[in-house]
C-alpha cells in the first residue's frame, strides 16, 4: 500500500505543481495575486473540450488550442482587470478584489455558455490504459501529467533564465521602474507574462480535465485554494519552490489519509502550511522578500 | 511592499478565500437575475386572488418555484425546473383548474441557504404565491422551509431526502422518498443477491445530504450484520480519491458503499476501477442521474443504487411523462425531473380539489391526496406529509439504469 500511496502523492503533487506554475509566475513578476487564475484554468479545460468535441481535433491539437485560447484570455484579463488599476497606482488589494470580480464573471460566462453540468473529454480522447508493476498501478494520463508538469517546469525555468523576454521579466520583477528606464518595454513584458501564465493554466486545465473527468464552470475553485497554499508554501513567485511545495502538500494530504484519517485531510495539510510559514515566513525556497522570479 | 504588511494582506485574502470557496455555491453573484417563466400569459398583476372569493378559482394562480438554477447544484435544479414547467404546461393545456391558469414564478436559490431564504421571502411577500415548490437541497430546506411555515404557505419539496424535513411544520411536504426508506431496501435487496459480508464505505462529510445518506447506510449495514472494514470521507468538489481508495483496496472489501452526489460518485468509480478495486459499488439518491454513466463511462457499469423512480416503469403516467419530456427538452428526464413533475401535478391537483387559492385550503387538500397515479407509481402522502410509494433498486447496464434483479 505504501508504494501505491507514494505514486498517488507524486501524481497529486504534479497536479498541484502544474496548476501553481502559472499562478506563481504572475505573482513573481507583477506582485499581483491573480485570483482569476482558477477561472482561466477552467476556460482552458473548456477550450480543449470544445476543440475535441466540436472541431474533432486530436487531443494534442486541442491542448495547443487551449493554451492559445487561455493565453489570449489572460491578456484580455490584464487589459480589463489589472492594467487600469496599474496605471492609477492603485493599492495591491484593489487588484486582488478586481481579480475576484473577473473570476466571478468568467465563471458566470462559462455557466451561461456550457451550463452547470459536469462534462468530460470523450472516452477515446486518450487510451485509458493502466500499467501494473508489482503492487503499483499507474494510468497513462497520470504519467502524462507527471511528465508534462516536469517538462513545463524546466521549459519555464529555461525561458526565465535564457530567453531575452524571460530575462526582461526578471528585470521587471526586480523593479518595473528601473526596467523602464533601461529601455525595457514593461507593458509588453507584462502582456507576455500574462500570456505565458494563462497558457500554462490552460494546459493544466486540459490535463486535469483529462485526468479527473470533472470539467465544470466551478472546477477552478477547489484547486485555486490548494494552488494558493502551494505558492505560499513554495515562496511567493518562486517557480521551483512552487513545484516542490506542490509535491509536499500532496504528500501530506495523501499520507494523512493513508495513516491518519480522511476526515482530517485538509486540516493536516493546512496545519503543515501554517507550521512552515511560522518558521520560514517566506516559504520553503523563498529568498529574502523583495526579489522574486 | 513591506513584508509584514504583505503577510497580513495574504492572510486576510487566504481566510477570505477559505471562507468563500468551501461551498462553491456561494461564489454565485448575490444579484442573480430572477428567472420568471410564466406558464401562460403575463405574471405580475395577477398577484393575490382574494382568498375568500366564493366563486372558487379564476384568473391566475401563482405557485412559486425556488430551486438552484445557477451554481454547481443547478445540475439538479435544471431538470427540476424542466419537470415543473412541463407539468404546468400540461396542466394549463388540459384546463385542470377550469377557468384559472397555473402560473409558475421561479426564484434562484443557487443551492445556498441564505439565497433560499431570500427566494422564499420574495415569493411569499412580493409574488404573493399560494404555494412553493422547492427548494433543491435538504440544507436549503432546513433554512428556508420555516419561512413558509411561518407565513402558512404550503411548501412541497421534490428533492429533499434528508431525515426530519417534514418535522419542521404542518405546511411542509415532500414527494421525494427519504433516504431512510430507500437505503435499507437497497441494502436488503443487494445483500440478498450479492451475498457480501464485509464492505467499505465512502461519503462526503461536508454535506447534509451525503452525510445523512451515510448515517442511514451505517444503520442499515449494522442491522443487517454486515462488517464495515473502512469508513473514508471526502469533501464536496474533491476530484482525487486515490488515497482513500488505495487504503480501501488494501482491506479487500466485497462491496463499496458510496454516499455522494453524481459528480463525485463518477470520479470515485473511475478511480476505484483504475486502482483495481473491482467490487460492486452501491449508492443512494445521488447516483440517480444520467450524468453518472455519462461521466464515469464504462466504470459506471454495475453501479447499483436505490431509487424512487425508474425510467423504464411501463405505467402509462410514466411513459407519457418520459415521452413529453423528451419531446420538450430533447433528452431523458432524471429522477429529479420526475419527482418535480409529480410535485407540480400534486400541487395543481390540491388547488383543484381545494377549489380555491387559499393556502390553508390547499394545504388540507394536499395532505388528503391518496392513490394519485403518477410517474413515481401510485402516490399518497402519509400522516407526516412524507411520500408513500415503493422504492426500486437499479443497476447500470450498458450505460442505462435498469431494475436490479
Amino acid at each position: 500500500m505504501f508504494l501505491q500511496q507514494l505514486v498517488n502523492a507524486l501524481w497529486l503533487g504534479s497536479v498541484y505543481a502544474l496548476f501553481a506554475l502559472g499562478y506563481t509566475l504572475v505573482f513573481g513578476v507583477l506582485d499581483i495575486l491573480n485570483l482569476a487564475h482558477g477561472a482561466v484554468f477552467m476556460w482552458g479545460a473548456f477550450f480543449g473540450l470544445m476543440a475535441v468535441t466540436r472541431l474533432d481535433m486530436p487531443i494534442w491539437a486541442a491542448l495547443l488550442v487551449a493554451m492559445l485560447g487561455s493565453g489570449v484570455l489572460g491578456i484580455v484579463l490584464d487589459r480589463v482587470a489589472f492594467r487600469p488599476l496599474r496605471k492609477r497606482n492603485a493599492p495591491q488589494l484593489a487588484a486582488i478584489i478586481s481579480s475576484i470580480g473577473a473570476s466571478t464573471i468568467l465563471v458566470s460566462l462559462a455557466q451561461g455558455a456550457f451550463g452547470a453540468q459536469v462534462s468530460r473529454f470523450p472516452l477515446d480522447a486518450l487510451p485509458s490504459q493502466v500499467f501494473i508493476t508489482g503492487p503499483v498501478r499507474v494510468t497513462l494520463i497520470q504519467i502524462i501529467v507527471f511528465v508534462a508538469s516536469v517538462v513545463l517546469m524546466i521549459a519555464l525555468l529555461l525561458f526565465m533564465r535564457r530567453s531575452r523576454s524571460g530575462k526582461a521579466m526578471r528585470a521587471v520583477a526586480y523593479s518595473g521602474r528601473i526596467s523602464a528606464l533601461l529601455g525595457i518595454n514593461v507593458d509588453r513584458i507584462i502582456v507576455t507574462t500574462f500570456f505565458v501564465s494563462s497558457a500554462l493554466a490552460g494546459a493544466s486545465g486540459v490535463f486535469l480535465g483529462l485526468a479527473f473527468s470533472a470539467i465544470s464552470p466551478f472546477m477552478g475553485a477547489p484547486i485555486e485554494l490548494k494552488g494558493l497554499a502551494v505558492i505560499i508554501l513554495g515562496g511567493l513567485g518562486n517557480v521551483p519552490g512552487a513545484i516542490l511545495a506542490g509535491f509536499l502538500l500532496a504528500a501530506t494530504e495523501v499520507f494523512g489519509v493513508a495513516y491518519v484519517s480522511s476526515d482530517f485531510r485538509d486540516a493536516i495539510a493546512f496545519t503543515v502550511l501554517i507550521l512552515v510559514l511560522l518558521f520560514r515566513p517566506s516559504g520553503i525556497l523563498g529568498t529574502a522578500v523583495e526579489r522574486r522570479a | 511592499m513591506k513584508p509584514r504588511r504583505f503577510a497580513l494582506l495574504l492572510l486576510v485574502v487566504l481566510s477570505l478565500l477559505a471562507a468563500a470557496c468551501a461551498p462553491p455555491a456561494t461564489q454565485a453573484p448575490a444579484d442573480q437575475p430572477t428567472v420568471q417563466e410564466p406558464a401562460a400569459e403575463p405574471t405580475a398583476e395577477s398577484a393575490a386572488e382574494p382568498a375568500a372569493q366564493s366563486s372558487g378559482l379564476s384568473g391566475e394562480v401563482v405557485v412559486g418555484c425556488a430551486h438552484a438554477l445557477s451554481g454547481p447544484i443547478a445540475i439538479y435544479g435544471e431538470p427540476i425546473r424542466n419537470g415543473i414547467m412541463l407539468a404546468a404546461k400540461q396542466i394549463n393545456d388540459q384546463k385542470l383548474l377550469g377557468d384559472a391558469t397555473l402560473s409558475i414564478v421561479c426564484e434562484d436559490t443557487a443551492g445556498d441557504k441564505a439565497q433560499a431564504i431570500n427566494a422564499f421571502q420574495v415569493l411569499i411577500n412580493q409574488d404573493k404565491v399560494v404555494a412553493i415548490l422547492g427548494p433543491t437541497l435538504s440544507n436549503s430546506a432546513f433554512a428556508a422551509d420555516p419561512v413558509a411555515q411561518e407565513a402558512k404557505i404550503p411548501v412541497l419539496g421534490s428533492s429533499n431526502t434528508a431525515a426530519g424535513i417534514t418535522d419542521m411544520g404542518d405546511y411542509v411536504f415532500r414527494d421525494s422518498l427519504p433516504e431512510s426508506d430507500v437505503i435499507p431496501n437497497t441494502i436488503l435487496v443487494t445483500k440478498d443477491k450479492l451475498g457480501y459480508s464485509k464492505v467499505a464505505v465512502m461519503y462526503g462529510n461536508d454535506d447534509q445530504f451525503t452525510k445523512s445518506g451515510y448515517d442511514v447506510f451505517a444503520e442499515a449495514l449494522a442491522s443487517s450484520g454486515t462488517e464495515v472494514v473502512a469508513t473514508e470521507t471526502f469533501a464536496k468538489g474533491d476530484t482525487d480519491f486515490s488515497a482513500q481508495l488505495t487504503k480501501i483496496a488494501a482491506l479487500e472489501p466485497e462491496a463499496l458503499i458510496v454516499s455522494a452526489l453524481a459528480e463525485e460518485a463518477a470520479n470515485i468509480m473511475i478511480q476505484a476501477r483504475q486502482l483495481g478495486l473491482d467490487v460492486p459499488i452501491i449508492g443512494g439518491n445521488g447516483f440517480n442521474s444520467p450524468k453518472l454513466a455519462e461521466i464515469a463511462g464504462p466504470a459506471a457499469e454495475g453501479a447499483i443504487s436505490g431509487a424512487a423512480w425508474n425510467i423504464g416503469n411501463p405505467a402509462p403516467e410514466n411513459t407519457a411523462f418520459v415521452e413529453a419530456y423528451r419531446a420538450e427538452y430533447g433528452g431523458d428526464p432524471d429522477q429529479f425531473a420526475a419527482q418535480a413533475y409529480t410535485a407540480a401535478w400534486l400541487m395543481a391537483t390540491a388547488i383543484k380539489n381545494a377549489g380555491s387559492a387559499d393556502p390553508a385550503a390547499i394545504r388540507d387538500a394536499l395532505a388528503a391526496i391518496k392513490d394519485f397515479p403518477s410517474p413515481l407509481g401510485t402516490y399518497s402522502f402519509d400522516e407526516n406529509r412524507n411520500p408513500v410509494h415503493t422504492p426500486v433498486v437499479l443497476i447500470v447496464k450498458d450505460g442505462q439504469f435498469q431494475v436490479f434483479e
